[in-house]
Order: C-alpha cells, then structure tokens, then sequence
C-alpha cells in the first residue's frame, strides 16, 4: 500500500465526474484518480497509493538531489587519481 | 527499471555515502525507520549490514495490513459471508490471520471475496450490482485515507445506498509519540515515512521533535534515499541537534496535499484507535463521520461483540514497536511463514518479518 514508486502519466481523462488518468511504469500502465494532484500534465511523474495521485513529483528537488551525489561521486574520483589509483 | 528509481538505487552512490555515515559516527545510537516500505528497502538492500556496528536501525510500526486489529478482519470475515455481500478489499489483507481463519479460506468456503488496487474499483462493483452490498476494507495509514474518503464522497454523491466501508484507519504521528513516552523506549530518532508526509505535511512532526527533542528526518523509500536520511539524522545526533528536516523534497511539501488533507477531514474524524500487537493509542484513528453513517459497514451490519483470539506464540507485537527483530522470535521461519503466517507481520509485502524472511540468508 505505502510501496508506490514513481509513475509517468500518459493520459487524462473524466469517468463518473472525477478526473482520472493513465501512469506508465515502465511498460505497466494503471488507471489512477488525478482529483488531489488536478494541476498535474502529461509526461509529469506522479506518486500513486491505492489508485490516487497523492503528489507530483518535483523534477527540480529530484535534481538537486542527484547533483549533490553527483559531486560526491567526482570528488571521491578526483581523490583516487590524486592517490594514483584512478 | 524507470526513471526517478534506479538513480536513487545506485550502488556507486550508496557507497559514498556510507563512507560519509562511517566518518560522521563517533557513538551508538539508535534510529527508527517508521514505514514498512523503509524497512523493506533495507533489508533488501542489505543496508543494515553494512552500516558502522554503532547505528542501530529498529524497525517501525509502519504497516497498515500488520497493526489491523484482529476484531477488524474477523468483522471482514462475518461480513463476507453474507450471501448479498461482495466484499473487496486490497491483496495483502486475504491472508492475515483472523481468530480463526483469513479472508482467503472465506473465499474458498462461498464467500465473494473480491481483490481490488483501488477503492474506486469497489464503488464501481457497487454500481454494477445494484441487488448485492458491496463492502470495501478499507485500512491503511495517512496515505489510503484520501482514496476510501474519496469513495465514501463519491457514494454519497451518487446515492450509492449499496456501497459501505469498513474502516480501519490508523495515524502515524500517534504511534511515534506512544513509542517516545513508552518506559522500554530506546529510539534517539526517527526517519519519518516520505508518503504519509506527502499528504500530511511536515507540522505535526514539529510538534513531537519540539516535544520529544528527537531529531526527524523526513525520508523516501529508495535505497540511497534512507542513507542520505541517516546521514542527515546522524549529524543532528552528533551535533546534539534535534530538529525536522526533509530528505524527500521531491514528494513531501512543508504543507503536505492541502485537497488530500481537506477530503480526510470531510468525511472522518480522529478517533482513539486499536492497533494489532501495540494495544489502544489515543487519537490515533479515523472513523466516518456521523454524516456519512449511511456508507459506514461497521453501522450497516451487526458485526460488534465477535470474540477474537491471537496466536500465543506470535511476537509481532514487540516486533512492530522495535523491541525484538524478526529473526529472534522463536516461531520464525519454523511454524510461521508466508504461506502459514501466526502473524500479519508475516504476510504484508511491508512486514518486518517478511522481509527478514523474503531478503536474509539465515
């Protein structure tokens, strides 16, 4: 129930006056509730639990997160060619 | 395997960061990883092996199918056999253990026993059968809450007198706080679950840390998501600090999902809730509103006073407050497992026990 990994949604559409959509997990697609996320637009990434859109994802945070893992990872490189075994 | 997930999984960085968690650590400590999914990631990944000998990981109460309470599911069970009744509910629930069999062995005695991923697909079986009642189980923690609170709306909207839910719905910051003020408590701090903090926001953890002074670092579910947590949960510990923080900020904003958290408000209200192994935790609940009785299963079928009895030998709940870890209960592996579980800590796919059992080479 709370495993809900990133999906990106493919399609929106209306059924029985809720706004509703198609998520893509690679290749598994799903039919959630877009009613708590009603900004959302395609190809955005989505967090689902129980066939609700609870969030969108933020691409920018997502970013800065991996960048600063990023940093790390070059300066662990920049450090074993300073140590002569890169 | 899709964007957003194997970035966040990737070994190179979990390294780095490890070495990172080694260099900050200079005393034991004890943390609490709050969410089934978490604990699932880790174990699966392996993380509390390779972390310093000094960082305890316990693991949380965090998962919805494990602290249902017992007189929950044998109430699905009567309800489900009602011959009008169809009965959906999520997967994981068929197999947890009632007082004396699950939702599973009612199916194969007659019972129309449905699995559904959404409450919306019980309201449209509710639709479709006019002439029978469709009872949704509708369980789960801050992240479920939203969807059965949008069915409950939907029903009423449509006039869908056929349609009722059985709640049980547990909060989390309620069992966080029980967990601090408990006499056995160990835990110096905690990462929160990322999703229920995607609808929920980060105010109620301000409370509890202020409260408390623990430290709470907001965390996401990948791998590489729970070491950055700990590394920032570290430093706070170290540094004498206790504040909240947010690992999570792809998901989690400081406000959580206002429509999410107005839709909940509409339809339940908190009240003192029972959670499987842990016992009765004030406001730690939802229950329908007395405006919406009319969908509330637990009002529409005469299902109070059912006598229930646990499994004597199951551990799971000292296992779900952190007290003893999966592999040190005598049953483990032996008379419990998947496909015979004494406890629902064995059945969910976010059970401690499961996942010692699904990941561990004992």
């Amino acid at each position: 129930m709370c495993l809900a990994i990133p999906g990106k949604l493919i399609k929106i559409f209306e059924n029985t006056g809720l706004k509703m959509g198609e998520v893509d997990y690679d290749g598994t697609v799903s039919q959630v509730c877009l009613e708590y996320v009603p900004e959302i637009v395609l190809g955005q990434y989505t967090i689902v639990h129980a066939g609700f859109a609870l969030s969108i994802l933020d691409e920018e945070e997502a970013r800065k997160t991996l960048d600063l893992w990023q940093e790390l990872l070059s300066k662990a490189d920049l450090l074993h060619e300073k140590e002569g075994r890169g | 395997m899709s964007k957003y997930l194997t970035e966040f999984r990737e070994s190179g960085i979990a390294r780095l960061i490890l070495d990172e968690i080694r260099r900050l650590v200079t005393r034991p400590w004890v943390i609490m990883e709050v969410c089934g999914g978490q604990t699932h990631a880790i174990v699966r990944s392996g993380i509390d092996q390779l972390l310093p000998p000094e960082v305890r990981l316990v693991h949380g109460p965090g998962c919805p199918v494990c602290v249902t309470p017992l007189e929950i599911i044998d109430q699905a069970i009567a309800i489900a056999m009602w011959p009008e009744v169809i009965f959906c509910s999520f997967g994981d629930m068929l197999r947890v253990p009632g007082s004396q069999q699950d939702l599973l062995s009612a199916r194969a005695s007659g019972a129309d026993v449905r699995i559904v991923y959404s409450p919306l697909e019980a309201l449209q079986a509710a639709r479709e059968n006019p002439a029978r009642e469709v009872v949704f189980l509708a369980i789960g923690f801050e992240t479920t809450a939203p969807g059965n609170a949008m069915a409950v709306m939907q029903a009423a909207k449509e006039g869908l007198a056929n349609f009722s839910i059985l709640t049980s719905h547990v909060l989390v910051p309620p069992a966080m706080k029980a967990l601090l003020a408990s006499p056995d408590n160990q835990v110096q701090g905690y990462l929160a679950a990322g999703h229920v903090c995607t609808v929920m926001g980060l105010a109620e953890y301000e409370t509890i840390c202020a409260e408390y002074q623990v430290p709470i670092v907001v965390t996401g579910l990948e791998s590489n998501d729970i070491l950055e947590g700990l590394v920032m949960i570290l430093s706070q510990l170290e540094a004498g600090r206790h504040e909240v923080e947010n690992q999570y900020g792809r998901s989690v904003r400081r406000e959580g999902n206002p429509l999410a958290r107005g839709m909940v408000d509409r339809v339940f209200t908190i009240k003192d809730q029972k959670w499987r192994g842990i016992g009765l935790l004030p406001q730690s609940g939802l229950m329908v509103r007395d405006e919406f009785a009319a969908f509330d299963a637990s009002k529409k079928f005469a299902v109070s006073g059912i006598a229930t009895r646990e499994s004597a030998e199951c551990i799971s709940g000292v296992i779900l407050q952190g007290l003893q870890r999966p592999d040190q209960c005598p049953a483990f592996a032996t008379t419990c497992r998947p496909e015979h579980p004494l406890g629902a800590t064995m059945v969910s796919s976010e059970g401690a026990c499961a996942a010692y059992y699904h990941y561990k080479k004992l």
